[in-house]
């Protein structure tokens, strides 16, 4: 028993490693077969010596399997090279930044999750109902709105018509607000549709009826039956949401100039500075790989039907 | 101390389409009544109208009178005391009946703390007292257990074991062993039969299959398109089906022993619920049918102790039950 | 009897299962050692819990899948390998009915149409001679013109039954599978069925395999009836004879379990024990873990399928022996032949 939950999650980490692995080579490829980096990075009109002694300084000049494997190495030990801008190590820039993203990511996670769930559920509660009708409305139009509009939107409202609010910046809580509800509205659209749909089909199912029948409340069959069946289909889609959020947080981030590693990807790719876009793109990597290693296990742990779950459950 | 629950002129409608029209029935304590009919002829719907557990859509009208209070009247923070309490309900499919995600423990314990007042380790105690009952081996072990662990007849047994937790005065059984294996349904019925006389609680056994209701029920009630058309004694309805439906039901069923005969099969089908025949609701299927059948609905009535029947051509002959055959084979051959 | 149309001799079938990425495979014996035959004018039915490996022998008789061991012969030759021209070909002798009608028919197609679709790939007749084998056959199974021209999801129950009976009838097959064909359907449907299944092979000579779990629905169609337990026949025999004098265990608890109409559960044989999983094979006779009448033997030596007489075959250590006939606890019923010709028959033999 306890083996088969090892290997279980052992081989859970297998996989996401493999992923890794593969977003890293493509990440090499990708950058390589767009030429080779030194026309891209060195002024037009440098001289060949000079280019040549950068190729031999970045290892270019080098067969491409050894660039890779020197490549590889080097993201293992976390040394992606300095930022040509700045002259500090990329990694640490990238570092700088993702306290900032995951704390926007987060506190709109948080937010929409508070929202759409309470809207989706109450939705499918009242489900053909006008209230069912508005709230699919306001769903639609939460996840159809263009993020950048939103955002737009919000400042001219917010920072510049009521002036209550700061539109650009990090420095103090207030400054969170505006760019957490234009990440959270979209994401608060999705969960409420998803949640809607998963409540509905759940609600349908025979053992809420038995549920019902041997004299449970509303509330306590939607906590202690519905609820927990629902978390499964949930989980896998949040997984799915966290690639979505970060993309949603470049386009936030760079509106209301939010230091975090999406403004710092916008950033670097205008100055082509390639070893931040390289951390950068690796990072972004990292974190959805292991949020979804997360998800995975959290998903096992939660679902009898997995064997790991029945060790830990009966273990506690 | 034990009451009577009592069905009287309960009708629902789905979306303005009505599907029972005036259901009467009696339990007393300690009784076991069947209650048979095709599929849709609304067996089901007449016990989840009763123990408001249809949909909202569904408008419900009549009356569900257990100890002088109408249960139809009461409010839902109400009702939950006797959902389970008095009347417990099991279901067709066990392995869907089942939460997946809880262990039987769990759901077995709601149940206890909800009716009995225990918590604790007296729920542990008592779910494990009531898995042995139904006959899981290793209870104990098993209270940890989730419902896909266990098969389809064990899920079945949980299942009883989670109606007798709240020690109801009445279990309704809807097609308790359609879904399972001939031997297992012959040990299911057993252990339903065994705890009813035990318990002393009445039983109600909803099942399309007149040999299964008859192992374990005393009374019948025979159920076409909404309606009860006959209720008798179970020796007497066998000895002498009355309404040409129920002697249809019984031409149907092939015999295990004795000479081969050819079944007597009813013609046609179950007329849908939004356009229901002038009349008599069984009257296109029927053999006896006469003029005023299509224009007049017969109403239940005593034919005998304790037997009454809906038709109007009133206590068609039991010997009439080969002539309906006849006529029914050359009518389908036509 | 007749020559066989279909001989399946000691088939088997398996399956690997994979339960785990890294665990073991185990394999699963879904049929072993079968062996059994069906003539022309012939019903054979198939009884047995879930599991026990019915409908595996269905499709292998079929040949929609090839046993890991044994051979099958259809009309004195092999059954042709899987998805060859001749299979192919062979496809319009022999058909399946399953359980449920609605999945076995394409829901985007008119009647008429999908009943018509098998003569139009195998180039039957022109188109004209097509149709009216079509309608002619709807007619034959009690269905109006007006229902060719409906979709499969605008009918009945029973009327869809009928019209995939009507359909696999449509290349006049010499042999009919039926797996489970009344059992999602209500009794009284259920018996418009089994009539029609019963006239329709009578009228056409047709061998047919009838495969339930209901025993009475069974020896309703059936001239001789193979009990099957774990894949393996434990006793066959002829229908009336079988059930009213059972002599392996198991069918004795299967008839006795079987509900009749107006009798009580007193006095029944009660099966202990869920039917059994065969990928987990007890040793000996597979039914000893169950069994009532098991003796120390019975744990570790399987017993073989022996012939009693009158047809019957039985697997069972204490089935023959005279003591246990007499013991024989279940009340033997007085057999009623089914007609006086087959009677006669059997006096001879
Ligand atoms: N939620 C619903 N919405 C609309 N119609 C319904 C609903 N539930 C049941 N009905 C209708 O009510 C009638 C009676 O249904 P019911 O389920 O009681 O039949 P039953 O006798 O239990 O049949 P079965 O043997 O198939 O379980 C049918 O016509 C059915 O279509
Ligand atoms: N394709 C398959 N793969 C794995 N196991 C199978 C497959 N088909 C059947 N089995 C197994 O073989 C056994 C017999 O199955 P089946 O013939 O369907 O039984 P029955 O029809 O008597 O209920 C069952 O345990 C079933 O799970
Ligand atoms: S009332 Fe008429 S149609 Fe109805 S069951 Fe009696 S004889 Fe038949
Ligand atoms: S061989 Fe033994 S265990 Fe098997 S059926 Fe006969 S008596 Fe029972
Ligand atoms: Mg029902
Ligand atoms: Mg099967």
């Amino acid at each position: 028993m306890k083996m088969s939950s090892l290997k279980a999650i052992g081989f859970r980490a297998v996989r996401s490693l493999v992923t890794l692995l593969l977003c890293v080579t493509l990440v090499f490829v990708i950058l390589r077969a767009a030429g080779d980096p030194s026309e891209e990075l060195l002024p037009p009109e440098t001289p060949p010596d000079i280019r040549q002694e950068y190729r031999v300084q970045w290892g270019l000049d080098r067969p491409i399997v050894v660039q890779y494997l020197n490549f590889l190495s080097r993201v293992a030990r976390g040394d992606l090279g300095e930022s040509f801008a700045s002259d500090l190590p990329a990694t640490e820039l990238v570092m700088r930044a993702i306290p900032k993203t995951i704390l926007l990511g987060g506190s709109a996670f948080l937010l929409a999750t508070l929202i759409g769930m309470s809207l989706g559920v109450t939705a499918a509660l009242r489900h053909g109902t006008a209230v069912d009708r508005s709230l699919i409305a306001a769903a639609v139009l939460g996840y159809s709105m263009p993020v950048f509009f939103l955002g737009i939107l919000l400042i001219l409202v917010f920072a510049l018509q009521l002036r209550v609010l700061p539109s650009s910046g990090s420095s103090s809580p207030v400054h969170l607000i505006l760019p957490t509800i234009t990440l959270a509205l979209p994401l608060a659209g999705r969960v409420a549709r998803f949640a809607r749909t998963a409540t509905l089909e759940v609600m349908g199912k025979p053992f809420i009826r038995t549920a019902r029948a041997k004299g449970l409340g509303q509330l306590a069959v939607i906590l202690g039956h519905a609820l927990p069946n629902a978390m499964v289909p949930l989980l896998m889609f949040f997984g799915i949401e966290i690639g979505l959020i970060l993309s949603g947080a470049v386009v936030t981030e760079t509106i209301f100039a939010w230091p975090g590693l999406g403004r710092l990807l916008v950033d670097s790719v205008n100055m082509r500075d390639l070893p931040v876009v390289q951390a950068v793109i690796l990072m972004i990597t990292l974190i959805i790989v292991l949020s979804n290693l997360f998800v995975d296990i959290l998903h096992a742990l939660l679902d009898p039907k997995v064997s790991l779950a029945r060790t830990l459950g009966g273990a506690g | 101390m034990r009451g009577s629950i009592t069905l009287e002129e309960l009708t629902v409608s789905f979306n303005g389409v009505r599907v029972l029209h005036g259901i009467d029935l009696a339990i007393g304590p300690g009784e076991t009544l069947g209650l048979v009919g095709e599929s849709g002829s609304g067996k089901s719907v007449t016990w989840l109208a009763a123990l408001g557990l249809l949909p909202p859509k569904a408008k419900v009208s009549g009356r569900v009178m257990l100890n002088d209070r109408n249960l139809l009247d009461m409010p839902d923070s109400k009702l939950t005391g006797i959902r389970g309490g008095r009347i417990a309900m099991i279901f067709q499919d066990p392995v869907s009946a089942l939460n997946p995600m809880l262990t039987v423990k769990r759901q077995i314990g709601e149940t206890l703390a909800l009716h009995r007042g225990l918590s604790g380790a007296a729920i542990k105690a008592e779910a494990k007292r009531l898995l042995d009952l139904v006959g899981i081996p290793d209870a104990e072990r098993r209270l940890n257990a989730y419902p896909h662990e266990f098969s389809g007849g064990q899920n079945q047994r949980v299942m009883i074991a989670m109606a007798l937790a709240g020690q109801p005065d009445l279990l309704v059984a809807d097609e308790p062993t359609t879904a399972l294996d001939v031997t297992i349904q012959a040990q299911i019925l057993d252990l339903l039969a065994l705890t009813q006389r035990e318990t002393g609680m009445a039983l109600v056994l909803i099942s399309h299959d007149l040999g299964v209701v008859s192992q374990v029920c005393d009374r019948v009630a025979v159920m076409y398109a909404g309606r009860i058309v006959e209720e008798a004694p179970v020796e007497r309805l066998f000895e002498h089906p009355a309404h040409p439906y129920s002697q249809g039901l019984m031409g149907s069923l092939p015999a295990i022993d004795g000479p081969r005969r050819r079944l007597t099969a009813i013609g046609g089908t179950v007329p849908d619920a939004s356009s229901l025949p002038a009349g008599c609701s069984f009257a296109p299927r029927c053999a006896f049918a006469e003029t005023q059948c299509h224009e007049q609905i017969p109403l239940l009535a005593g034919i005998g102790r304790d037997h009454s029947v809906a038709c109007l051509v009133s206590e068609a002959q039991p010997s009439a039950a080969i002539r309906y055959s006849r006529q029914k084979e050359q009518r389908i051959e036509a | 009897m007749s020559a066989s149309l279909l001989h399946a001799r000691n088939i088997a079938r398996s399956y690997e299962l994979n339960r785990h990425i890294w665990g073991n495979a185990s394999v699963v014996h879904a049929v072993s050692d079968v062996t059994l035959s069906v003539g022309r004018n012939e019903t054979l039915g198939i009884v047995g819990e879930s599991g026990s490996g019915k409908s595996t022998t269905g499709r292998l008789l079929l040949g929609l899948e090839s046993p890991t061991r044994g051979s099958i012969s259809f009309d004195g030759r092999p059954l042709p390998v899987i998805g060859s021209p001749e299979w192919r070909k062979s496809r319009t002798r022999m058909q399946m009915i399953y359980q449920d009608p609605l999945a076995a028919l394409d829901r985007r197609l008119p009647i008429a149409k999908q009943m018509r679709e098998p003569l139009d790939i195998h180039q039957a007749g022109n188109l004209q001679e097509r149709e009216t084998r079509v309608s002619e056959l709807l007619r034959a199974v009690g269905l109006s013109d007006a229902v060719a021209r409906r979709y499969p999801h605008e009918l009945s129950g029973g009327q869809r039954q009928r019209v995939v009976l009507a359909r696999a009838l449509v290349t006049r097959p010499d042999l009919l599978v039926c797996d489970e064909p009344v059992s999602a359907l209500d009794v009284s449907i259920q018996a418009q069925v089994v009539n029609l299944l019963s006239d329709l092979q009578a009228e056409l000579g047709l061998a047919m395999i009838f495969i339930s779990h209901d025993l009475r629905v069974v020896r309703q169609v059936s001239h001789r009836i193979a009990v099957m337990y774990l894949g393996r026949i434990v006793e066959e025999g002829e229908a009336d004879d079988l059930f009213a004098r059972p002599a392996h265990p198991y069918t004795r608890a299967l008839v006795s379990a079987a509900p009749v109409p107006g009798t009580k559960l007193g006095g029944r044989i009660m099966l202990r024990g869920e039917p059994p999983n065969p990928a987990n094979q007890p040793s000996g006779c597979a039914f000893h873990p169950r069994c009532s009448a098991a003796v120390a033997r019975c744990k570790s030596e399987m017993p073989a399928l022996a012939e009693l007489g009158g047809g019957r075959k039985v697997s069972c250590h204490l089935a023959g022996s005279p003591s246990e006939n007499q013991a024989d606890p279940s009340p033997a019923r007085t057999r009623v032949p089914l007609n006086p010709v087959e009677a006669a028959s059997e006096d001879v033999a």
